[in-house]
């Protein structure tokens, strides 16, 4: 019978397949999507210029990606987590408890965050963390008790900025920008309102008050993206008064849409974020699996190119693309050749 | 108290008047122009999608165009031996030590030597020429180099890639107002963008790389193409065909023909049309669960993405073939038990070849429905993936991490330069174009087998 024969060869195939599945020469990464654009560059330039085969790149997120990276040591699983954050003790230790012990941390550089509003909107030329504080939080102290946010407009947080109605679009829980966005604006703005302090005063504790200077309002003025920097560009697109927030790379992209905003009386460049005269950045960062360097061909090569002067450097690819590229590039390259893991000292 | 009793119609007396069926009357009237608004009704409709399908394949024509030509700069480059074999052994590998970068001044002191043996004035000084290049161009000379050895020393003129800035420049998409405040090119490099191509050695080409092609990174959209995911679309429909057709079919002819009509397969039948009917992001988590955490098969590889997408396509294929099978009228089988061919005789000789353009048509619809899908790829890791590298095999078609072609182009369409928008858009007709295509395939062959009783 025709279809006997053809499911029969089918399930063979099926068979054959999966256990071929081993033996892997290609380097695998996931993570972030932040760092996924410097990634490709790299694997790109690495699969041009070394014998290995290109090196796969997959984006999904700090979290995503470093969840998987610690699921285990193996063929089958990733070899190098992209994050846009450093990785957390409590990771470290599910890594630990399956195995995957030795990492190697290595930092690329570092990403700056702005806010930019639509080009033809009102120029956002004035803002302080504080500003954002007092615009996004749900709930401030106020007399000794914690009220609603009251502030409707731009105007209402502080007199220099333009009189349109609060419109922000900040990116999701999941993506590790919020992580910056949460510690350098918001508990920043909450300290310097003295909103901190008032709810010290108020008996508050510790975790308590950072939950609440955290906190970001739910009546539609503050807009949780958990998509991509294109999502926030549409949203602008649509809402000149709206303001968003995006990384560095991809507001130099598209300058021809956007109007950036000044944080601190500082404009956002390469320049000003490696200075940390911006004060709104961010390093970016990759671990290694130590176990894998020998197994997986290249992997080490790939870690070693990515941090050269040639490609992590001041002029090289990913600072054209908007890398702000660090300074102690010099350590991290000896750190990479070395294998340094966590938790090791040079 | 009969019907026949009641009084009779009052509308002759009313009117006064006998009616002719020659004079339209009232009534008549009314009813022929609730008519005429109904078929006008319709034929509103139908130019609304019209207008609709219109405006849909305009704007993806309109915007995805431009992603099929390329701007290409042809320059004589000269291959400096001393730079690119150092040791000056002609030995490939000894040569692979010079990276793409650098092959870079390499090619900026060509373009500059172009630009000045055209006589075209220009304020930028020779390593300013970079941003008119991709940053491709470094590895088609690098390859090239490699390939060809002996040709060091000679000076071989290329067709090189064009920036996406410039390319975007002869689009249209770019112009001296948006790069006013672009930090990777100025004015100046438009203007000699313009004096290259009127001197005819910058120009835009037809852009077969497009098509067949890798994907490429952030900063080179100039050089991304859809080859590489259109492999692994291929191999993840091949998966479907191999699997979908026989269990879709088996399954059918079962049930229509060989099955008892009770509650078991009542629920059985229920279930497949409520399976159909499942959102396919429920596969997707489905084929998450099962084949990657549970039977370990490789992420983001085509033969999982094509296990769920046959699961998604199988009650497709389950109702068209049994539609098709019930299709066939009880006297084939009759006349076929009749003359004492067995039950799987019947079916096997006679009514599945009836049948089969039936199955076929459904087969490749669900086929071009499987081919557009995303959703279920989004959590099996095909999106989000950097799809750059040819499958070097079959086994590795299947098992090798890949892209699928929707996939690619929702990729590109989240990416920060603008110039991947295009390219999403080019993707999308290279994909109806497919689609098309099949669906044409199944009208062909049900207008040419199909039978009618």
């Amino acid at each position: 019978m025709t279809f006997v024969k053809l499911s029969a060869s089918a399930l063979a195939i099926a068979a054959v397949s999966a256990s071929a599945a081993a033996a892997r020469d290609n380097v695998q990464i996931a993570g972030s999507s932040t760092v996924l654009p410097y990634a490709s560059i790299v694997a790109e330039a690495f699969g041009e210029n070394f014998e290995y085969p290109t090196p796969v790149v997959e984006s999904g997120g700090s979290s995503a990606g470093l969840k998987r990276f610690c699921e285990g040591v193996g063929e089958n699983t990733i070899d190098i987590a992209n994050a846009s954050r450093a990785i957390r003790e409590g990771e470290i230790e599910t890594c630990a408890e399956n195995g995957v012990t030795d990492i190697i941390e290595v930092r690329i550089g570092y990403d700056g965050i702005v806010f930019a509003s639509q080009i033809d909107g009102p120029a956002f030329n004035a803002f302080e963390p504080a500003d954002w504080y007092r615009a996004m939080a749900a709930e401030m102290p106020m007399d000794g008790e914690m009220v609603e946010n009251p502030n409707d407009t731009w105007a209402d947080v502080n007199a220099d900025l333009p009189d349109v109605e609060i419109a922000a679009y900040i990116p999701g829980t999941k993506h590790g920008t919020r992580e910056v966005f949460e510690e350098k604006v918001l508990l920043q703005g909450c300290e310097d309102t003295g909103a901190m302090a008032a709810m010290e005063e108020m008996g508050m504790d510790e975790d308590a008050i950072e939950d609440a200077c955290m906190a970001v309002r739910a009546d539609g003025k503050a807009v949780d993206i958990d998509g991509d920097y294109t999502e926030t560009l549409a949203r602008i697109d649509a809402n000149p008064e709206g303001i968003g927030v995006f990384g560095l790379a991809f507001y130099e992209n598209n300058t021809d849409k956007l109007k950036v905003a000044t944080m601190g009386g500082v404009e956002p460049t390469v320049d000003t974020i490696a200075s940390g005269e911006y004060p709104v950045s961010r390093p970016l960062f990759f671990y290694i699996k130590k176990a894998h360097i020998g197994v997986i061909p290249g992997l080490k090569d790939y870690a070693q190119f990515f941090v050269s002067d040639e490609i992590a450097g001041p002029y090289g690819p990913l600072a054209q693309y908007g890398l702000v590229s660090d300074p102690e590039l010099g350590a991290t390259q000896e750190k990479v050749a070395n294998e340094v893991t966590m938790g090791e000292s040079m | 108290m009969t019907d026949a009793t009641a009084p009779a119609p009052a509308a002759p007396a009313a009117g006064g008047k006998r009616r002719s069926l020659l004079e339209v009357d009232e009534r008549t009237r009314r009813r022929n122009a609730a008519e005429a608004r109904f078929r006008l009704y319709g034929i509103v409709a139908i130019s609304v999608g019209l207008l609709f399908l219109l405006l849909l394949l305009g704007s993806i024509l309109f915007n995805g165009l431009s992603a099929f030509q390329q701007t290409f700069v042809q320059v004589p480059v000269y291959l400096d031996p001393e730079r690119l074999d150092p040791e000056g052994n002609r030995d490939p590998e000894e040569m692979r030590g010079v990276t793409t970068f650098g092959y870079k001044p390499l090619l900026n002191e060509a373009v500059y030597e172009k630009v000045q043996s055209l006589g075209i004035e220009t304020p930028l000084p020779e390593p300013a020429m970079a941003p008119l290049l991709s940053d491709g161009a470094a590895t088609t000379v690098r390859s090239f180099v490699l390939e060809n050895p002996d040709r060091l020393g000679e000076t071989v003129e290329f067709d090189l890639l064009a920036s996406s800035r410039v390319d975007g420049y002869f689009k249209g998409r770019v112009t001296r107002d948006s790069i006013a405040r672009d930090r990777f090119i100025d004015a100046a490099h438009l203007d000699l963008a313009d004096a290259m191509n009127e001197a005819g050695t910058m120009g835009k080409q037809f852009n077969l790389s497009f098509i067949t092609g890798t994907d490429a990174s952030d900063n080179r959209p100039e050089q991304a193409g859809m080859g590489v995911s259109m492999i692994g679309s291929f191999f993840m429909m091949l998966v479907v065909l191999i699997l979908a057709l026989p269990i879709g079919v088996a399954a059918s002819i079962y049930l229509e023909e060989f099955a008892p009509q009770n509650r078991i397969t009542d629920f059985i039948e229920v279930n497949i049309s409520n399976l159909a009917a499942v959102p396919s992001i429920v596969f997707g988590i489905l084929g998450l669960a099962v084949f990657i955490q549970f039977m370990h098969l490789p992420q983001s590889a085509p033969l999982v993405g094509g296990l769920v997408l046959t699961l998604m396509t199988l009650p497709t294929i389950i109702i068209s073939t049994r539609a098709s099978l019930k299709a066939v009228p009880p006297s084939i089988r009759d006349a076929a038990l009749g003359v004492g061919a067995s039950k799987m005789q019947s079916v096997f000789h006679h009514v599945l070849p009836l049948a089969m353009p039936g199955i076929l048509t459904g087969t490749i619809i669900g086929l071009a429905q499987a081919l557009g899908e995303t959703a279920p790829l989004l959590l099996i890791g095909m999106v989000g993936f950097i799809a750059s590298n040819y499958p070097d095999g079959v086994a590795a078609g299947f098992l090798d991490p890949n892209s699928a072609m929707p996939a690619q182009i929702y990729e590109w369409a989240k990416r920060a330069d603008p110039a991947f928008y295009e390219r999403a858009w080019g993707g999308i007709i290279v994909l109806l174009a497919f689609l098309m295509t099949m669906n044409i395939i199944a009208i062909i062959l049900r207008r040419r087998f199909e039978r009618r009783w």
